[in-house]
């Protein structure tokens, strides 16, 4: 295999990812362990703490049920600021055009950017607009930055989940990854699915209302879905997780749809949900306040954190077995975000 | 009924295992069965039904992944069309990642290559519509299941009036290789789990052969948990009554005589031809070639190019997983140089093989 090549699974979110981020990226430019790589950077600044981070979103089709890369681009870096536990302020937008793309639609996702700021409580305060030739880009991509502040002293971190802490999901899984390869050309399937794309922020300031210390991490299982996700936490933490396959929300179109095609819904991409790792004496307690809040009436306990087998993850089948449950690797489903 | 949840159900999945245990009691090896369909393997795996198996049972998995026995010569014959001028390569996903012996669909892909993922063999005759000016070359690789579909691309790129689709031919039939298999001192397989999509095609009787001739228990199975367990079960019993027939268990879509409409096409396209099998070498009469009256849709035939000579990977045990003689964990490349996102073997790539099933679910 040429190793010089960038491959598509490079940008899956999944191993291929990682590997890149860690044998490339991360050295040359910062350096920062794995321990300590999360959703967002929190910086210190004159005794505030601050999070700062960036996304870029290239998801085709453009316009899917549920939303649209304008909406998507702000609910995206919404919600890994408030991963971090953080009240997100500031977003800059950066538009990559190609060259005849409609106006029209263009209008169209920068009002579902306006209107999802503004649920959200963002103010899009900076950006920057190019324009390529026709081929050199599809339709569009947009980068946001985002800046938001902690409001509290709390150490959320992917590296922070202790042996009894409870795994909580606030809905069903894999419903943005299906609703985008559903709206893609080629795949005739009339789902009803929608994205389940959203701003997370006002539910996650219910859980830390809620939980305060007990809330150990926050992460939202987008590409690479809550399989992926609970890897990377498990290995940043150095434990070992138990997920229960019947604990698991899922829309019975979105299980159906993935039968036909092979997929595993635990792999499958998500914009609207959070994985709350919370200390056992406070899990109940959360769940409730989250299945009061419009974004997690569906919230469940999926699993738990255990001791031995550091980084291992394993789920209890629906029928009574046991299988490992390991990264995305490859690329499942190319460009979902 | 939605047809999953009663067929994921834990208490009949469970009861199912009480059944099979009283059945295997008292023997003194693990009855074998074989399944020989890559959603089986997936299923099984994701399930974690060999865990709730008793000990009085081994499954093994088959060639039952069409990528998995696919060639490498054919990999690097579509590697080579890739790099040919003026040439779409259209493929199901699976196939692009598949190594060939020094490059790979993807790898093409990401250095300049037109390779396009498909979701069916219509959408590159699609695609040959759009681009009359260039060559649409699908990858035609599968089982019983895909033939008629690819059959019916070619019929339907003859009513476009296409002179600019191809298909790079390499299907390959089931019940022949069970055969050799079986004959395998080695392996000695118990009991066959066939395959429930190859079956929906060709039917429930083209495997009386082994039931009656080789005097193997035949189960066609379909591939939710229960369908699974209950597949094995009626193996089990079978077997625990001395008798070997061909039965259906997955009777919701398989019938004894098959899909008629999608034999008939695949008679009119395709004729059987002898085939090589990756890890089991050639089999006769095992595979399906496009017929003199197609040749013109016949990559192969109408396309020349010039292929790399073949070169396997050193360590590889894909032909040895594939003959079920070995598991994935015997092999020493599993999960260190090989892996999904770096695999050496066919049987890593595809999301049916079962090195990937093992190494995503079974570790």
């Amino acid at each position: 295999m040429n190793k010089d090549l960038i491959l598509l699974g490079h940008g899956s979110g999944g191993k291929l990812s990682h590997q890149l981020l860690d044998d490339l990226i991360i050295p040359t430019l910062s350096g920062i362990l794995p321990a300590g790589q999360n959703d967002a950077a929190v910086l210190d600044h004159d005794g505030r703490r601050l999070a700062f981070t960036t996304d870029s979103y290239v998801v085709d089709p453009v316009f899917f049920p549920g939303g649209n890369i304008g909406s998507l681009s702000v609910n995206g870096t919404v919600n890994d600021l408030a991963m971090m536990g953080a009240r997100p302020l500031f977003m800059s937008v950066g538009l990559i055009l190609e060259e005849g793309f409609s106006r029209k639609e263009l209008g169209a996702i920068l009002a579902a950017m306006r209107q999802a700021a503004d649920q959200a409580g963002v103010a899009i305060v900076t950006g920057d607009t190019k324009v390529v030739p026709r081929g050199k880009a599809d339709r569009i991509f947009i980068n946001t930055s985002g800046v938001g502040v902690l409001e509290h002293a709390l150490e959320i971190s992917g590296c922070q989940a202790r042996v009894g802490d409870k795994v909580i999901i606030n809905g069903t899984i894999g419903d943005h990854g299906i609703a985008v390869l559903a709206a893609r050309e080629g795949l005739e399937l009339e789902t009803g699915i929608e994205s389940d794309c959203a701003a997370l922020n006002g539910l996650v300031a219910e859980v830390l209302a809620e939980g305060g210390e007990a809330v150990h991490v926050l992460r939202d299982p987008t590409r690479g879905g809550v399989a992926t996700t609970i890897k990377e936490i498990a290995r940043q933490s150095q434990v070992a997780v138990t997920l229960r396959e019947a604990a698991l929300p899922l829309k019975s179109a979105v299980k159906g749809v993935c039968a036909i095609l092979g997929l595993d819904p635990l792999y499958v991409a998500n914009e609207g949900k959070v994985l709350a790792i919370v200390a056992p004496e406070k899990a109940e307690q959360v769940l409730a306040r989250m299945r009061h809040h419009p974004l997690g009436k569906e919230s469940a306990i999926i699993g738990e954190v255990t001791a031995g087998g550091e980084g291992r993850v394993q789920m209890e089948t629906a029928v009574g077995g046991v299988r490992a449950v390991e990264m995305l690797a490859g690329e499942q489903l190319p460009r979902i975000c | 009924m939605n047809y999953l949840d009663e067929f994921r159900d834990k208490e009949v999945v469970l009861g199912l295992a009480e059944r099979i245990k009283g059945l295997t009691a008292g023997r003194t090896r693990p009855m074998t069965f074989m399944e020989v369909c890559g959603t089986h393997t997936m299923a099984i795996y994701q399930y974690g039904l060999r865990g709730i198996l008793s000990p009085g049972v081994r499954l093994i998995s088959g060639p039952g992944c069409p990528v998995c026995v696919t060639p490498i010569g054919y990999v690097d014959k579509a590697v080579a069309y890739s790099r040919l001028p003026g040439t779409i390569i259209a493929s199901f996903g699976d196939m692009l990642r598949v190594p060939g012996s020094s490059s790979s669909l993807m790898e093409e892909r990401a250095k300049g290559g037109d390779v396009r993922i498909v979701y069916s063999p219509l959408d590159a005759v699609k695609l040959a519509e759009r681009n009359r000016d260039r060559r649409v070359i699908f990858m035609g690789v599968g089982f019983e299941t895909t033939a008629p579909t690819v059959a019916g691309s070619i019929l339907a790129a003859k009513g476009l009036g296409l002179d600019n689709y191809f298909v790079l031919a390499s299907h390959k039939t089931i019940p022949k290789p069970m055969e050799v298999l079986t004959s395998d001192p080695e392996l000695e397989i118990d009991g066959y789990l066939c395959p429930a999509h190859v079956s929906a095609i060709i039917g429930a009787t083209p495997y009386r052969v082994l039931a009656e001739k080789c005097g193997i228990p035949c189960v066609v199975t379909g591939f939710e948990p229960a369908d699974v367990m209950q597949g094995v079960e009626m193996l089990a019993r079978q077997l625990a009554e001395g008798r070997s027939t061909v039965e259906i268990q997955y009777s919701r879509v398989v019938k004894w005589e098959g899909n008629k409409k999608a034999l008939e096409i695949m008679a009119e396209v395709f004729t059987p031809c002898d085939a090589e099998w990756r890890g089991i070498g050639p089999i006769p009469e095992s595979g399906l070639a496009i017929a003199g009256t197609y040749a013109p849709f016949d990559a192969e035939r109408v396309v020349p190019v010039e292929v790399e000579e073949p070169r396997e990977h050193m360590g590889c045990l894909c032909g040895e997983i594939l003959k079920g003689k070995v598991t994935p964990f015997d092999c020493t490349l599993f999960g260190k140089a090989c892996t999904p996102e770096a695999p050496v073997g066919a049987c890593m790539v595809s999301s049916e093989g079962t090195c990937a099933a093992a190494y995503k679910y079974g570790r």
